[in-house]
């Protein structure tokens, strides 16, 4: 009975846990958890893992986080699963010692000694481990490279990142990886082909890979054994990708974040347009009701309906693409060039102090990314000096293409409204919206810093239909809905 | 009822005798889904293998499969059952002809809704059935998320209510998978009562197994070549990455070819089998043969 208490409590503190990262666990599911836990091997670590993911993660994208939070929490609990991280199996040792042997002109010096190697042997032996694509090896190596380069020292409150960092320096993988693509040339007869010489450099980056995310691992590991699993827990929570803030987004979340973004656009296109199905019906249609009516004698008893053909929306997209906000920009350029078809047509402007029309960069090109690029690369946005100014832009926009906007068009402004001090040309904004069907203005700074400093979206705000803060995917995703 | 299966490993073992290659995700929720008799929810990119999981699952555990194919519209005259109407008006009309002695009305009524004038459709079939089952509810994502509200009763009791009749619940549960694109957001509900399981693009590994099993005749280094190709290809970013079935559609035209050693003309030339869109053939093909792979990025 106590055994049963206890993983009770530690699958409650796990479920918390989960939770604290963002992760939608119900009731019902911590139970099926609970259910789940009494018919898997609790000692095999990875069953339990899927146990617990098939009951309580029910997003792929939440895949990730939830490997976090386990790798963190049971990496420390210990106990019921086997987790020992210095436990590498004696056939490894055996291989490592064999490596060893090889290294040092065939003096056995016994397991322990890879702590007796130089910095250049170690990177020696893992240059081989690479070459042969020995993972045991790789591992044992990992825990190694951590012991000698991260430097870490216990209770030092530096992040994870850090060390990682400081290690991945001293092994120079990328001078590992030209080294292991001349060996693969050398071994190859008469050099290899572009094609060959293409895979052989993917299989080494995936090898790598491994080795880095061993790296990490090692580290995780030291950490929680060091702060304990609920420090842990907190610094290494990371947004879902629906989460992550256009402004401030690593490289590494930026790629999350593009990832996320075509099933979203697949999604989206696939609701506006069954909304627009389903939205009503047309009116009566004549011919097919009396026609109907023979059925029941005459008597129109069932009414029929055109097929209702709503107008789809006219689509212009005004963006400020200048620094802090051009992530955001190209995000939302993706996004509405991608579900295009939903509406009837799509233009896109940027600016910064000049404007400039990009649709033509969109134009029959299936490949949005690309198209992004070019809009980044192309555009003739500088007028002046390079610093955002919404007056000039709005002004010249409206002076060359006003009088395109017409009762179909939304238009849909996106900036900061951070205008240097500018002259604001709201009466531009005033203007499209006596015109256009609606304006909305998207903002990626929290609301709480809107009208700070030289923000000015409140003056703005006055002539909008709509001002809606817009700073990750899931805000994105819902203002798409109110385009219809 | 019995287990199906006695462990992740032995659901492994088993899938592999009709040459499906689980993993250990795949092989450890299919257990745990019987343990609990709970549904399974499959996602995952097109063709990596989730209507194929269930046809694998039937055939180890000997069960009949039931599929319904789900898509916008259905309802649930064709999801659950039916009254055969058109037996049910003969059966009045023989009534009335059969003069004098006739039913009184309640009893005629109670004649009319009773299990002969049923119409069963994949759902209730699938609760009625006395022999092993695999319900195969695919594309799960296509229905709209009010029709969703119809398969929650059948997915977390095993019973279908007929307000003429009563609920008829399951004679044995079945084994009940879900396969779902990822199309839309599925609701809360549904997700709630399943397990989930993901299924992504198999590891190079894993890939170069299936390619082993389901391509009979095809050497290692062909098989090897393939799967490292293919892997390099999803890296980049496309419109829509090679998907399994489709790496095994190549592995067989280059078989059929008479090809042993892929070398990038042959690549470069079968590539629309691979990928169906032909800007993601141009970049595939273009990305494929850079001179100096390291630098190009």
């Amino acid at each position: 009975m106590a055994a049963t208490r206890s993983l009770l409590d530690v699958l409650n503190g796990f479920v918390i846990e989960l939770r604290n990262a963002g992760l939608p666990v119900s009731l019902t599911e911590h139970i099926d958890a609970m259910e789940a836990l009494r018919v898997v091997d609790l000692a095999d670590r990875e069953s339990l893992k899927y146990a617990l993911a098939a009951t309580m993660v029910k997003s792929h994208s939440h895949w990730r986080p939830f490997e976090t939070v386990f790798e963190v929490y049971f990496s420390a609990l210990g106990g019921d699963a086997s987790l020992d991280p210095g436990d590498v199996g004696p056939v490894v040792e055996d291989d490592l010692d064999g490596l060893l042997q090889q290294l040092q002109g065939g003096q056995p010096e016994g397991a322990g000694s890879l702590e007796g190697l130089t910095a250049e042997e170690l990177a020696e032996m893992l240059y081989k481990a690479m070459l042969d694509g020995d993972d045991a090896v790789t591992k044992a190596l990992a825990k190694q490279a951590v012991t000698r380069f991260s430097g870490m020292e216990p209770g030092r409150p530096v992040g994870g990142t850090y060390y990682l960092y400081r290690t991945l320096r001293h092994l120079d993988l990328e001078g590992m990886l030209r080294r292991l693509l001349e060996q693969a040339e050398d071994d190859a007869d008469g050099g290899l082909t572009d094609l060959e010489r293409r895979l052989a450099l993917d299989e080494f980056e995936s090898r790598m890979d491994r080795l880095r995310k061993e790296i990490e691992a090692e580290i995780r590991r030291r950490l929680v054994a060091d702060r304990g699993p609920q420090a842990m827990a907190k610094t290494l929570r990371k947004p879902l990708p629906e989460d992550i803030d256009f402004m401030h987004a690593s490289k590494e979340e930026m790629a999350q974040l593009r990832k996320a973004l075509f099933p979203l656009t697949r999604k989206l296109a696939v609701r506006l347009a069954r909304k627009r199905r389903h939205g009503r019906k047309g009116p009566l249609d004549f011919r097919s009701t009396v026609r109907h009516s023979l059925s029941y004698g005459g008597v129109p008893a069932e009414p029929k309906f055109r097929y209702p053909r709503p107008t789809k929306p006219e689509i212009f997209v005004v963006a400020d693409i200048s620094g802090s906000v051009a992530a955001f920009a190209r995000f939302t350029l993706m996004l509405v060039h991608a579900i295009a078809g939903q509406f009837s047509k799509v233009r896109s402007f940027v600016f910064i102090d000049g404007i400039d029309e990009v649709t033509r960069f969109f134009d029959g090109v299936d490949d949005v990314a690309s198209a992004i690029h070019r809009v980044n690369t192309e555009a003739d946005v500088i007028w002046v000096d390079g610093h955002s100014d919404y007056g000039h832009a709005f002004e010249t926009f409206w002076k060359r293409w006003g009088s395109d906007i017409g009762p179909k068009t939304t238009v849909i402004l996106l900036g900061d409204a951070r205008n240097n001090y500018h002259a604001a040309g709201s009466w531009v904004v005033k203007e499209i919206r006596a015109k256009a069907r609606h304006v909305y203005w998207l903002n990626p700074e929290p609301k709480s810093y809107w009208d700070t400093g030289d923000s000015i979206v409140g003056e703005y705000a006055n002539h909008c239909d709509g001002v809606f803060e817009c700073r990750n995917l899931r805000q994105l995703e819902r203002f798409v809905d109110v385009l219809q | 009822m019995a287990a199906r299966f006695e462990s992740a490993a032995d659901v492994k073992d088993a899938l592999k005798t009709v040459s499906y290659l689980a993993d250990d995700a795949i092989s450890g929720v299919v257990h745990l889904a019987d343990r609990l008799e709970k549904p399974i929810l499959v996602e995952g990119p097109a063709g990596t293998g989730k209507t194929e999981l269930a046809k694998a699952v039937a055939a180890v555990t000997g069960s009949r499969l039931i599929r319904l194919q789900c898509y916008e519209g259905l309802d649930e005259s064709k999801a659950l059952y039916e009254w055969n109407y058109k037996k049910q008006l003969l059966r009045i009309q023989a009534e009335r002809n059969a003069e004098g002695e006739g039913a009184t009305w309640s009893e005629l009524e109670e004649d009319i809704f009773s299990e002969s004038f049923l119409l069963s459709r994949p759902l209730l079939e699938a609760i009625r059935a006395t022999d092993p089952v695999v319900l195969l509810i695919d594309e799960v994502d296509r229905l709209e998320i009010e029709t969703e509200a119809l398969l929650l009763e059948v997915l977390s009791d095993y019973q279908v209510s007929i307000p003429e009749l009563g609920t008829v619940a399951a004679e044995q549960v079945p084994l009940v998978l879900l396969t779902s694109n990822n199309m839309r957001e599925l609701s809360e509900a549904l997700k709630r009562r399943c397990l989930f399981l993901h299924i992504d693009y198999p590891q190079m590994e894993r890939e170069k197994e299936i390619v082993l099993t389901r391509v009979p005749d095809i050497s290692e280094h062909l098989a090897d070549q393939v799967v490292r190709i293919v892997r390099s290809i999803r890296q980049l970013e496309l419109k829509k990455h090679p998907s399994v079935s489709e790496t095994l559609d190549w592995a067989r035209t280059l078989l059929l070819l008479g090809i042993d050693d892929v070398d990038a003309e042959t690549a470069k030339s079968t590539l629309n089998i691979l990928l169906k869109y032909q800007s993601d053939i141009q970049r595939a093909a273009k990305e494929l043969t850079v001179n100096d792979p390291l630098k190009a990025r």
